[in-house]
Protein backbone atom coordinates (compact mmCIF):
# COMPACT_ATOMS: atom_id res chain seq x y z
CA UNK A 1 0.00 0.00 0.00
CA UNK A 2 1.80 3.16 -1.22
CA UNK A 3 1.83 6.34 1.64
CA UNK A 4 -0.67 8.76 0.39
CA UNK A 5 -3.09 6.10 0.30
CA UNK A 6 -2.57 5.26 3.47
CA UNK A 7 -2.33 9.04 4.11
CA UNK A 8 -5.37 9.64 2.55
CA UNK A 9 -7.59 6.65 4.62
CA UNK A 10 -5.77 8.50 8.01
CA UNK A 11 -7.27 11.80 7.37
CA UNK A 12 -10.64 10.12 6.08
CA UNK A 13 -10.93 8.64 9.49
CA UNK A 14 -9.93 11.95 11.23
CA UNK A 15 -12.69 13.92 9.72
CA UNK A 16 -15.48 11.26 9.89
CA UNK A 17 -14.58 11.20 13.98
CA UNK A 18 -13.84 14.98 14.57
CA UNK A 19 -17.36 15.11 12.90
CA UNK A 20 -18.77 12.55 15.17
CA UNK A 21 -17.33 14.13 18.50
CA UNK A 22 -18.50 18.09 17.41
CA UNK A 23 -22.13 16.45 16.83
CA UNK A 24 -21.76 14.18 19.81
CA UNK A 25 -20.64 17.46 22.31
CA UNK A 26 -23.37 19.61 20.39
CA UNK A 27 -25.81 16.67 21.65
CA UNK A 28 -24.33 16.87 24.83
CA UNK A 29 -24.66 20.64 25.28
CA UNK A 30 -28.54 20.75 24.37
CA UNK A 31 -29.15 17.74 27.10
CA UNK A 32 -27.92 20.19 29.87
CA UNK A 33 -29.70 22.91 28.14
CA UNK A 34 -32.44 24.00 30.61
CA UNK A 35 -35.80 22.13 29.13
CA UNK A 36 -38.77 23.78 26.84
CA UNK A 37 -40.87 23.23 29.78
CA UNK A 38 -38.46 25.44 31.76
CA UNK A 39 -37.84 27.73 29.85
CA UNK A 40 -41.85 28.56 28.73
CA UNK A 41 -42.57 32.03 30.16
CA UNK A 42 -43.73 31.55 33.37
CA UNK A 43 -46.16 34.55 34.30
CA UNK A 44 -47.14 35.94 37.37
CA UNK A 45 -49.98 38.14 37.97
CA UNK A 46 -49.83 40.28 41.10
CA UNK A 47 -52.90 42.43 42.99
CA UNK A 48 -51.03 44.67 44.49
CA UNK A 49 -53.93 46.73 45.61
CA UNK A 50 -54.10 44.95 48.84
CA UNK A 51 -50.19 45.36 49.83
CA UNK A 52 -49.84 47.54 53.17
CA UNK A 53 -47.10 50.50 53.24
CA UNK A 54 -43.58 49.83 54.48
CA UNK A 55 -44.79 45.89 54.63
CA UNK A 56 -42.73 43.56 51.92
CA UNK A 57 -44.34 41.64 50.15
CA UNK A 58 -42.93 38.49 48.41
CA UNK A 59 -44.13 36.67 45.61
CA UNK A 60 -42.66 33.93 43.09
CA UNK A 61 -41.41 34.41 39.52
CA UNK A 62 -39.47 31.46 38.00
CA UNK A 63 -38.56 30.09 41.33
CA UNK A 64 -37.28 33.49 41.99
CA UNK A 65 -38.69 35.70 44.73
CA UNK A 66 -39.99 38.87 43.94
CA UNK A 67 -40.13 41.65 46.40
CA UNK A 68 -42.96 43.89 46.13
CA UNK A 69 -42.91 46.81 48.45
CA UNK A 70 -45.71 49.93 48.86
CA UNK A 71 -43.84 53.16 50.21
CA UNK A 72 -45.12 55.64 52.36
CA UNK A 73 -45.60 59.06 51.22
CA UNK A 74 -42.58 60.21 53.63
CA UNK A 75 -40.12 57.68 51.90
CA UNK A 76 -41.21 58.94 48.10
CA UNK A 77 -41.02 62.61 49.58
CA UNK A 78 -36.66 61.92 50.28
CA UNK A 79 -36.57 60.14 47.37
CA UNK A 80 -33.95 61.27 44.73
CA UNK A 81 -33.96 61.19 40.96
CA UNK A 82 -32.24 57.93 40.96
CA UNK A 83 -34.94 56.76 43.83
CA UNK A 84 -37.67 57.76 41.84
CA UNK A 85 -36.91 56.36 38.37
CA UNK A 86 -36.58 52.94 39.91
CA UNK A 87 -40.43 53.29 41.21
CA UNK A 88 -43.69 51.69 39.73
CA UNK A 89 -47.00 53.45 39.68
CA UNK A 90 -50.10 51.58 40.15
CA UNK A 91 -52.92 53.95 40.49
CA UNK A 92 -51.20 56.95 41.91
CA UNK A 93 -49.15 54.44 44.89
CA UNK A 94 -45.27 54.14 44.38
CA UNK A 95 -44.00 50.33 44.51
CA UNK A 96 -40.73 49.02 44.24
CA UNK A 97 -40.69 45.71 42.39
CA UNK A 98 -37.69 43.85 42.51
CA UNK A 99 -36.06 40.26 41.82
CA UNK A 100 -35.04 39.52 45.64
CA UNK A 101 -31.58 38.11 44.71
CA UNK A 102 -28.46 39.75 45.88
CA UNK A 103 -26.83 40.70 42.84
CA UNK A 104 -23.29 39.79 44.62
CA UNK A 105 -23.99 36.27 45.23
CA UNK A 106 -27.66 35.35 45.19
CA UNK A 107 -28.84 35.52 48.43
CA UNK A 108 -32.33 37.49 49.52
CA UNK A 109 -31.32 40.09 51.36
CA UNK A 110 -33.94 40.77 54.71
CA UNK A 111 -36.02 44.07 54.86
CA UNK A 112 -35.59 46.25 57.62
CA UNK A 113 -38.54 48.35 57.88
CA UNK A 114 -37.33 50.27 60.40
CA UNK A 115 -34.31 51.46 58.48
CA UNK A 116 -36.53 51.17 55.30
CA UNK A 117 -33.58 49.27 53.62
CA UNK A 118 -32.31 45.38 52.83
CA UNK A 119 -29.55 44.26 54.04
CA UNK A 120 -28.04 41.12 53.07
CA UNK A 121 -26.66 38.18 55.70
CA UNK A 122 -24.57 36.20 53.36
CA UNK A 123 -21.41 38.81 52.85
CA UNK A 124 -23.34 42.36 54.36
CA UNK A 125 -24.39 43.78 51.07
CA UNK A 126 -27.22 46.69 51.42
CA UNK A 127 -29.51 48.33 49.17
CA UNK A 128 -32.04 51.18 49.94
CA UNK A 129 -35.84 51.11 49.34
CA UNK A 130 -35.73 51.45 45.65
CA UNK A 131 -33.54 48.46 45.95
CA UNK A 132 -30.04 50.77 44.93
CA UNK A 133 -27.41 49.10 46.29
CA UNK A 134 -25.71 51.32 49.18
CA UNK A 135 -23.06 48.90 50.51
CA UNK A 136 -20.51 46.31 49.25
CA UNK A 137 -19.99 43.90 48.18
CA UNK A 138 -22.80 44.41 45.61
CA UNK A 139 -22.19 46.59 42.67
CA UNK A 140 -25.52 46.65 40.97
CA UNK A 141 -29.58 47.60 42.29
CA UNK A 142 -31.70 44.79 42.54
CA UNK A 143 -32.46 43.74 39.01
CA UNK A 144 -36.32 44.60 37.98
CA UNK A 145 -38.10 41.75 36.22
CA UNK A 146 -39.96 42.35 32.80
CA UNK A 147 -43.77 43.82 34.29
CA UNK A 148 -46.87 45.29 33.11
CA UNK A 149 -49.39 47.40 34.76
CA UNK A 150 -53.02 46.53 34.13
CA UNK A 151 -55.55 48.54 36.40
CA UNK A 152 -54.30 47.06 39.57
CA UNK A 153 -52.70 44.18 39.14
CA UNK A 154 -49.00 43.58 37.81
CA UNK A 155 -47.87 40.97 35.17
CA UNK A 156 -44.73 39.81 35.53
CA UNK A 157 -43.12 38.16 32.52
CA UNK A 158 -44.21 40.79 29.73
CA UNK A 159 -42.46 43.25 28.90
CA UNK A 160 -45.25 46.47 29.19
CA UNK A 161 -44.94 50.16 28.07
CA UNK A 162 -43.46 51.37 31.24
CA UNK A 163 -41.13 48.52 31.66
CA UNK A 164 -39.35 49.10 27.99
CA UNK A 165 -39.13 52.72 28.77
CA UNK A 166 -37.24 52.01 31.93
CA UNK A 167 -35.20 49.45 29.94
CA UNK A 168 -34.23 51.85 27.40
CA UNK A 169 -32.84 54.21 29.67
CA UNK A 170 -30.84 51.56 31.44
CA UNK A 171 -32.29 51.17 34.72
CA UNK A 172 -33.29 47.62 34.66
CA UNK A 173 -30.17 46.15 35.08
CA UNK B 1 -1.91 -19.14 19.97
CA UNK B 2 0.67 -19.07 22.86
CA UNK B 3 1.77 -22.70 23.63
CA UNK B 4 0.62 -23.58 27.29
CA UNK B 5 2.17 -26.49 29.55
CA UNK B 6 0.03 -28.21 32.30
CA UNK B 7 -0.48 -25.69 35.28
CA UNK B 8 0.98 -27.81 38.39
CA UNK B 9 -0.87 -25.20 41.06
CA UNK B 10 -4.06 -22.87 40.72
CA UNK B 11 -1.17 -20.20 41.00
CA UNK B 12 0.95 -21.22 37.97
CA UNK B 13 -2.70 -21.45 36.47
CA UNK B 14 -3.25 -17.75 36.79
CA UNK B 15 0.08 -16.76 36.10
CA UNK B 16 0.43 -18.48 32.28
CA UNK B 17 -2.91 -16.57 31.58
CA UNK B 18 -2.75 -13.37 33.58
CA UNK B 19 1.12 -13.09 33.87
CA UNK B 20 0.43 -12.65 38.37
CA UNK B 21 3.58 -13.19 39.58
CA UNK B 22 4.88 -10.61 37.17
CA UNK B 23 2.41 -8.19 38.65
CA UNK B 24 3.25 -8.81 42.10
CA UNK B 25 7.01 -8.39 41.49
CA UNK B 26 6.13 -4.94 39.96
CA UNK B 27 3.95 -3.54 42.17
CA UNK B 28 4.82 -5.03 45.45
CA UNK B 29 7.53 -7.24 45.94
CA UNK B 30 9.97 -5.41 44.09
CA UNK B 31 8.66 -1.80 44.68
CA UNK B 32 11.34 -0.55 46.88
CA UNK B 33 10.03 1.93 49.09
CA UNK B 34 13.13 3.76 51.35
CA UNK B 35 13.47 2.64 55.25
CA UNK B 36 14.06 6.73 56.07
CA UNK B 37 10.29 7.77 56.01
CA UNK B 38 7.72 8.36 59.22
CA UNK B 39 3.97 8.10 59.77
CA UNK B 40 3.37 10.88 57.29
CA UNK B 41 3.96 8.34 54.16
CA UNK B 42 0.88 6.54 55.13
CA UNK B 43 -1.30 9.09 54.04
CA UNK B 44 -1.46 7.85 50.76
CA UNK B 45 -2.45 3.99 52.01
CA UNK B 46 -5.23 6.03 54.82
CA UNK B 47 -6.66 8.32 51.86
CA UNK B 48 -7.24 4.85 49.76
CA UNK B 49 -8.50 3.44 52.15
CA UNK B 50 -10.63 6.25 53.04
CA UNK B 51 -11.86 6.20 49.69
CA UNK B 52 -13.00 2.73 49.98
CA UNK B 53 -15.12 3.42 52.80
CA UNK B 54 -16.89 6.40 50.93
CA UNK B 55 -17.67 4.22 47.87
CA UNK B 56 -18.78 1.54 50.24
CA UNK B 57 -20.97 3.14 51.99
CA UNK B 58 -22.06 5.30 49.18
CA UNK B 59 -23.40 1.99 47.56
CA UNK B 60 -25.82 1.59 50.76
CA UNK B 61 -27.07 5.11 50.32
CA UNK B 62 -27.27 4.65 46.88
CA UNK B 63 -30.11 2.16 46.94
CA UNK B 64 -32.30 3.98 49.17
CA UNK B 65 -31.51 7.72 48.12
CA UNK B 66 -34.30 9.40 45.60
CA UNK B 67 -33.51 12.15 43.02
CA UNK B 68 -36.29 14.43 43.21
CA UNK B 69 -36.66 17.40 44.56
CA UNK B 70 -40.39 16.23 46.50
CA UNK B 71 -38.56 13.14 48.22
CA UNK B 72 -34.89 13.28 48.44
CA UNK B 73 -34.90 15.75 52.07
CA UNK B 74 -37.38 12.40 53.11
CA UNK B 75 -35.69 10.02 51.70
CA UNK B 76 -32.81 10.77 53.33
CA UNK B 77 -33.52 11.95 57.04
CA UNK B 78 -36.28 9.52 57.31
CA UNK B 79 -36.06 6.58 54.80
CA UNK B 80 -32.27 6.38 55.33
CA UNK B 81 -32.31 7.63 58.88
CA UNK B 82 -35.27 5.63 60.60
CA UNK B 83 -36.25 3.16 58.33
CA UNK B 84 -33.46 1.44 56.97
CA UNK B 85 -31.65 -1.13 59.41
CA UNK B 86 -28.17 0.36 59.67
CA UNK B 87 -28.84 3.23 57.61
CA UNK B 88 -28.04 5.96 59.67
CA UNK B 89 -24.49 3.75 59.95
CA UNK B 90 -24.01 4.33 56.34
CA UNK B 91 -24.88 8.18 56.51
CA UNK B 92 -22.80 8.83 59.11
CA UNK B 93 -20.09 6.96 57.80
CA UNK B 94 -20.13 8.69 54.45
CA UNK B 95 -20.63 12.35 55.96
CA UNK B 96 -17.63 11.89 58.63
CA UNK B 97 -15.50 9.95 55.85
CA UNK B 98 -16.15 13.20 53.34
CA UNK B 99 -15.22 15.74 55.95
CA UNK B 100 -11.65 13.83 57.31
CA UNK B 101 -10.60 12.82 53.96
CA UNK B 102 -10.15 16.67 53.37
CA UNK B 103 -8.18 16.66 56.73
CA UNK B 104 -5.73 13.67 55.72
CA UNK B 105 -5.67 15.01 51.85
CA UNK B 106 -4.16 18.62 53.33
CA UNK B 107 -1.86 16.80 55.86
CA UNK B 108 -0.63 14.70 52.62
CA UNK B 109 -0.32 18.09 50.46
CA UNK B 110 1.84 19.74 53.56
CA UNK B 111 4.10 16.73 54.16
CA UNK B 112 4.76 16.93 50.21
CA UNK B 113 5.24 20.60 50.72
CA UNK B 114 7.48 20.41 53.75
CA UNK B 115 9.85 17.59 52.13
CA UNK B 116 9.84 18.90 48.90
CA UNK B 117 8.16 15.90 47.36
CA UNK B 118 7.12 18.03 44.12
CA UNK B 119 10.79 18.08 42.67
CA UNK B 120 12.88 16.90 40.38
CA UNK B 121 10.81 14.43 38.55
CA UNK B 122 8.14 14.29 41.25
CA UNK B 123 5.93 17.23 39.34
CA UNK B 124 3.47 14.78 37.64
CA UNK B 125 2.96 13.29 41.46
CA UNK B 126 2.22 16.33 42.64
CA UNK B 127 0.11 17.83 39.88
CA UNK B 128 -2.05 14.85 39.20
CA UNK B 129 -2.41 15.24 43.45
CA UNK B 130 -3.74 18.70 42.90
CA UNK B 131 -6.21 17.35 40.07
CA UNK B 132 -7.25 15.24 42.98
CA UNK B 133 -7.86 17.69 45.59
CA UNK B 134 -10.10 19.44 42.38
CA UNK B 135 -12.43 16.03 41.60
CA UNK B 136 -12.66 15.22 45.56
CA UNK B 137 -13.49 19.17 46.27
CA UNK B 138 -16.49 18.85 43.31
CA UNK B 139 -17.43 15.13 44.49
CA UNK B 140 -18.14 16.86 48.25
CA UNK B 141 -19.63 19.72 46.81
CA UNK B 142 -21.88 17.78 44.04
CA UNK B 143 -22.44 15.41 47.36
CA UNK B 144 -23.53 18.03 49.80
CA UNK B 145 -26.61 18.89 47.02
CA UNK B 146 -28.54 15.51 47.35
CA UNK B 147 -30.02 15.85 50.71
CA UNK B 148 -31.69 18.73 49.37
CA UNK B 149 -31.71 20.84 52.89
CA UNK B 150 -31.33 24.59 53.06
CA UNK B 151 -27.62 24.47 52.91
CA UNK B 152 -27.59 22.22 49.56
CA UNK B 153 -30.39 24.46 47.91
CA UNK B 154 -27.92 27.87 49.06
CA UNK B 155 -24.28 26.46 48.84
CA UNK B 156 -25.54 25.34 45.12
CA UNK B 157 -27.27 28.74 44.49
CA UNK B 158 -24.07 30.86 45.60
CA UNK B 159 -21.62 28.34 43.62
CA UNK B 160 -23.34 28.12 40.70
CA UNK B 161 -23.62 32.01 40.60
CA UNK B 162 -19.84 32.11 40.54
CA UNK B 163 -19.60 30.95 36.76
CA UNK B 164 -21.52 33.86 36.01
CA UNK B 165 -17.88 35.52 36.13
CA UNK B 166 -19.29 38.67 37.86
CA UNK B 167 -19.39 41.39 36.02
CA UNK B 168 -19.42 39.30 32.76
CA UNK B 169 -22.71 38.67 33.42
CA UNK B 170 -22.96 35.27 32.04
CA UNK B 171 -26.51 34.30 33.54
CA UNK B 172 -26.79 32.24 30.25
CA UNK B 173 -23.92 29.86 31.59
CA UNK B 174 -25.50 29.59 34.95
CA UNK B 175 -29.12 28.92 33.72
CA UNK B 176 -26.97 26.26 31.87
CA UNK B 177 -25.60 24.78 34.37
CA UNK B 178 -28.07 24.24 36.65
CA UNK B 179 -30.73 23.52 34.12
CA UNK B 180 -33.47 26.08 35.34
CA UNK B 181 -33.19 29.34 36.04
CA UNK B 182 -32.73 28.01 39.93
CA UNK B 183 -31.47 24.91 41.69
CA UNK B 184 -34.55 22.42 40.76
CA UNK B 185 -35.27 19.48 39.24
CA UNK B 186 -33.02 19.51 36.39
CA UNK B 187 -29.91 20.49 38.92
CA UNK B 188 -30.95 17.74 41.60
CA UNK B 189 -30.83 14.94 38.95
CA UNK B 190 -27.30 16.11 37.13
CA UNK B 191 -25.21 16.64 40.32
CA UNK B 192 -26.61 13.51 41.64
CA UNK B 193 -25.39 11.64 37.90
CA UNK B 194 -22.19 14.16 38.80
CA UNK B 195 -21.81 12.27 42.37
CA UNK B 196 -22.44 8.63 41.85
CA UNK B 197 -20.99 8.30 37.97
CA UNK B 198 -18.54 10.49 36.27
CA UNK B 199 -17.04 12.26 39.05
CA UNK B 200 -15.74 8.93 40.98
CA UNK B 201 -14.80 7.38 37.80
CA UNK B 202 -12.66 10.58 36.78
CA UNK B 203 -11.50 9.83 41.26
CA UNK B 204 -10.40 6.24 40.25
CA UNK B 205 -8.38 7.42 36.82
CA UNK B 206 -6.59 9.71 38.50
CA UNK B 207 -5.57 7.39 41.57
CA UNK B 208 -4.04 5.26 38.75
CA UNK B 209 -2.19 8.17 37.39
CA UNK B 210 -1.15 9.67 40.69
CA UNK B 211 0.02 5.77 42.03
CA UNK B 212 1.19 5.67 37.80
CA UNK B 213 3.82 9.11 38.44
CA UNK B 214 4.90 7.83 41.69
CA UNK B 215 6.45 4.44 40.09
CA UNK B 216 9.68 5.48 38.06
CA UNK B 217 10.70 9.01 40.61
CA UNK B 218 9.88 6.47 43.67
CA UNK B 219 8.88 7.55 46.71
CA UNK B 220 11.00 10.67 48.17
CA UNK B 221 12.64 10.48 52.13
CA UNK B 222 12.80 12.35 55.01
CA UNK B 223 16.37 13.58 53.65
CA UNK B 224 15.74 13.92 50.55
CA UNK B 225 18.14 12.02 49.67
CA UNK B 226 19.55 10.73 46.24
CA UNK B 227 19.31 6.65 46.85
CA UNK B 228 20.25 4.59 43.57
CA UNK B 229 17.11 2.19 44.04
CA UNK B 230 18.99 -0.31 41.91
CA UNK B 231 22.09 -0.79 44.24
CA UNK B 232 19.95 -0.55 47.23
CA UNK B 233 17.67 -3.56 45.59
CA UNK B 234 20.35 -5.29 44.51
CA UNK B 235 21.82 -5.25 48.44
CA UNK B 236 18.36 -5.79 50.05
CA UNK B 237 17.63 -9.11 47.37
CA UNK B 238 21.54 -10.35 48.41
CA UNK B 239 19.99 -10.52 51.90
CA UNK B 240 21.83 -7.72 53.16
CA UNK B 241 18.29 -6.33 54.41
CA UNK B 242 20.33 -4.24 57.04
CA UNK B 243 22.76 -2.66 54.71
CA UNK B 244 19.77 -1.89 52.16
CA UNK B 245 18.20 1.65 52.49
CA UNK B 246 15.08 0.42 51.03
CA UNK B 247 12.56 -1.99 51.81
CA UNK B 248 9.72 -3.72 49.71
CA UNK B 249 6.37 -2.32 49.49
CA UNK B 250 4.82 -5.43 50.25
CA UNK B 251 4.75 -6.58 52.76
CA UNK B 252 7.98 -4.87 54.30
CA UNK B 253 6.31 -1.43 54.44
CA UNK B 254 2.53 -2.00 53.67
CA UNK B 255 2.46 -3.65 57.05
CA UNK B 256 3.68 -0.23 58.99
CA UNK B 257 1.51 1.44 56.64
CA UNK B 258 -1.28 -0.81 58.06
CA UNK B 259 -0.46 -0.23 61.18
CA UNK B 260 -0.92 3.31 60.93
CA UNK B 261 -4.15 2.63 58.60
CA UNK B 262 -5.36 1.09 62.27
CA UNK B 263 -4.49 4.10 64.42
CA UNK B 264 -6.47 6.02 61.95
CA UNK B 265 -9.68 3.81 62.09
CA UNK B 266 -9.92 3.70 65.78
CA UNK B 267 -10.01 7.78 65.54
CA UNK B 268 -12.56 7.69 62.73
CA UNK B 269 -14.92 5.03 64.05
CA UNK B 270 -14.61 6.75 67.19
CA UNK B 271 -15.91 10.60 65.36
CA UNK B 272 -18.75 8.32 63.55
CA UNK B 273 -20.09 6.81 66.83
CA UNK B 274 -19.53 9.69 69.24
CA UNK B 275 -18.51 12.71 67.48
CA UNK B 276 -20.19 13.08 64.04
CA UNK B 277 -22.36 16.24 64.27
CA UNK B 278 -19.96 18.30 62.91
CA UNK B 279 -19.87 16.61 59.41
CA UNK B 280 -24.14 17.25 59.98
CA UNK B 281 -24.59 20.59 59.23
CA UNK B 282 -28.23 21.51 61.56
CA UNK B 283 -29.20 24.01 58.83
CA UNK B 284 -29.44 21.33 56.19
CA UNK B 285 -32.02 19.32 58.69
CA UNK B 286 -34.41 22.41 57.06
CA UNK B 287 -35.92 21.18 53.55
CA UNK B 288 -34.87 23.30 50.86
CA UNK B 289 -36.66 26.40 50.00
CA UNK B 290 -35.95 28.73 47.33
CA UNK B 291 -37.46 32.19 49.54
CA UNK B 292 -36.04 31.61 52.59
CA UNK B 293 -31.83 32.28 52.70
CA UNK B 294 -30.30 31.02 56.18
CA UNK B 295 -28.93 33.75 58.08
CA UNK B 296 -25.22 32.42 57.23
CA UNK B 297 -24.40 30.82 54.66
CA UNK B 298 -20.68 29.09 54.70
CA UNK B 299 -19.58 26.01 53.46
CA UNK B 300 -17.81 22.99 54.98
CA UNK B 301 -14.94 23.63 57.21
CA UNK B 302 -12.42 22.06 53.97
CA UNK B 303 -13.56 25.05 51.96
CA UNK B 304 -13.86 27.98 54.31
CA UNK B 305 -10.31 29.02 53.33
CA UNK B 306 -10.70 29.78 49.87
CA UNK B 307 -14.17 30.89 51.13
CA UNK B 308 -12.51 33.61 53.01
CA UNK B 309 -9.94 34.14 49.87
CA UNK B 310 -13.10 35.40 47.74
CA UNK B 311 -15.03 37.20 50.65
CA UNK B 312 -13.12 40.43 51.50
CA UNK B 313 -13.13 42.21 48.06
CA UNK B 314 -15.40 43.29 45.97
CA UNK B 315 -17.45 41.02 43.74
CA UNK B 316 -14.93 40.86 40.39
CA UNK B 317 -11.68 41.24 42.67
CA UNK B 318 -12.44 38.72 44.71
CA UNK B 319 -13.63 35.85 42.52
CA UNK B 320 -10.15 37.13 40.58
CA UNK B 321 -8.14 36.19 44.15
CA UNK B 322 -11.01 32.89 44.41
CA UNK B 323 -9.81 31.93 41.10
CA UNK B 324 -5.88 32.60 41.87
CA UNK B 325 -6.18 30.62 45.15
CA UNK B 326 -7.78 27.53 43.39
CA UNK B 327 -5.03 26.93 40.57
CA UNK B 328 -2.19 28.17 42.63
CA UNK B 329 -0.97 25.05 44.51
CA UNK B 330 -0.93 22.98 40.57
CA UNK B 331 1.67 25.58 40.11
CA UNK B 332 3.96 24.85 42.94
CA UNK B 333 6.81 22.89 41.29
CA UNK B 334 7.31 25.58 38.75
CA UNK B 335 7.30 28.80 41.41
CA UNK B 336 9.67 26.84 43.64
CA UNK B 337 12.85 27.63 42.04
CA UNK B 338 14.96 26.03 44.35
CA UNK B 339 16.98 22.92 43.48
CA UNK B 340 17.39 20.97 46.76
CA UNK B 341 15.31 18.35 47.51
CA UNK B 342 15.30 18.31 51.38
CA UNK B 343 13.17 19.45 53.93
CA UNK B 344 11.97 22.92 54.50
CA UNK B 345 13.65 23.21 58.16
CA UNK B 346 16.75 23.33 56.21
CA UNK B 347 16.08 25.61 53.03
CA UNK B 348 16.70 29.35 54.38
CA UNK B 349 13.42 31.26 53.63
CA UNK B 350 11.44 28.43 52.48
CA UNK B 351 11.03 27.53 56.33
CA UNK B 352 9.43 30.31 57.21
CA UNK B 353 7.31 30.66 54.03
CA UNK B 354 6.50 26.73 54.74
CA UNK B 355 4.87 27.85 58.52
CA UNK B 356 3.90 31.15 57.47
CA UNK B 357 1.70 29.37 54.56
CA UNK B 358 0.55 26.85 57.33
CA UNK B 359 -0.15 29.32 59.73
CA UNK B 360 -2.16 32.06 57.13
CA UNK B 361 -4.40 28.73 55.95
CA UNK B 362 -5.40 27.77 59.54
CA UNK B 363 -6.13 31.63 60.21
CA UNK B 364 -8.08 31.77 56.60
CA UNK B 365 -10.24 29.43 58.13
CA UNK B 366 -11.12 30.21 61.34
CA UNK B 367 -12.05 33.74 59.77
CA UNK B 368 -14.20 31.66 56.87
CA UNK B 369 -16.39 30.10 59.57
CA UNK B 370 -16.40 33.98 61.57
CA UNK B 371 -19.20 36.32 60.60
CA UNK B 372 -17.86 38.96 57.94
CA UNK B 373 -18.25 41.83 60.49
CA UNK B 374 -15.37 43.96 62.63
CA UNK B 375 -11.89 43.09 63.21
CA UNK B 376 -12.64 39.39 61.50
CA UNK B 377 -12.95 40.93 58.47
CA UNK B 378 -10.08 43.05 58.98
CA UNK B 379 -8.08 39.79 59.83
CA UNK B 380 -9.80 37.86 56.88
CA UNK B 381 -8.33 40.61 54.42
CA UNK B 382 -4.86 40.67 55.90
CA UNK B 383 -5.12 36.38 55.64
CA UNK B 384 -6.02 37.12 52.29
CA UNK B 385 -3.46 39.48 51.15
CA UNK B 386 -1.15 37.18 53.19
CA UNK B 387 -1.78 34.59 51.03
CA UNK B 388 -1.57 36.29 47.84
CA UNK B 389 2.08 37.65 48.50
CA UNK B 390 3.18 34.36 50.01
CA UNK B 391 2.91 32.95 46.54
CA UNK B 392 4.00 36.14 44.39
CA UNK B 393 7.40 35.88 46.39
CA UNK B 394 7.86 32.03 46.20
CA UNK B 395 9.79 32.34 43.11
CA UNK B 396 12.10 35.26 44.17
CA UNK B 397 13.05 33.25 47.71
CA UNK B 398 13.70 30.05 46.85
CA UNK B 399 15.56 31.71 43.37
CA UNK B 400 17.84 33.65 46.37
CA UNK B 401 18.25 29.60 47.86
CA UNK B 402 21.96 28.47 48.36
CA UNK B 403 22.38 25.37 46.19
CA UNK B 404 23.32 22.13 49.25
Amino acid sequence: MNQTRRGFMGKAFGAVAGVGAVGALYAMKRSWDPLPSVKAAGFTTIDVSSCAENKLVVEKWRGKPIFVLRKTAEMVAAQDEAQNARDIIVEGAHFMIAIGLCTHLGCIPAYREDKTDFKCACHGGEFDSSGINTVLPPEKPLLIPPFKVTGSTVVLGEEGEVYKKMKESGLIA
Amino acid sequence: MAHFEKANSLNEWFDQRLGVNTLQRVLAKEYWIPKDINFLWAMGMVLAITFGILLISGIFLLMYYQPNVDLAFDSVNYTIMQEVGFGWLWRHVHAVAASVVFLIIYIHMFTGIYYGSYKKGRELIWISGMLLFVAFSAEAFSGYMLPWGQMSYWAGMVITNLFSAGSLELNGVVEWIRGDYVPAQAFLTRFFMLHVLLIPVAIMALIGFHFGALRLPHVNNQNGTDIDFEEEAAKYKSGNKAASKVIAFANDFMSKDMFVVAVYLVFFFYLVFWNYAFAMDPVNFDPADGLVTPAHIYPEWYFLWSYEILRPFSKDIGLIAFAFAQVIFVMLPFLDRSPNTVPANRRGLFKFWFWAMLVDMIVLTAMGKLPPAGIFSTIGLVAALVFIGLWLVLPIITKLEKKL
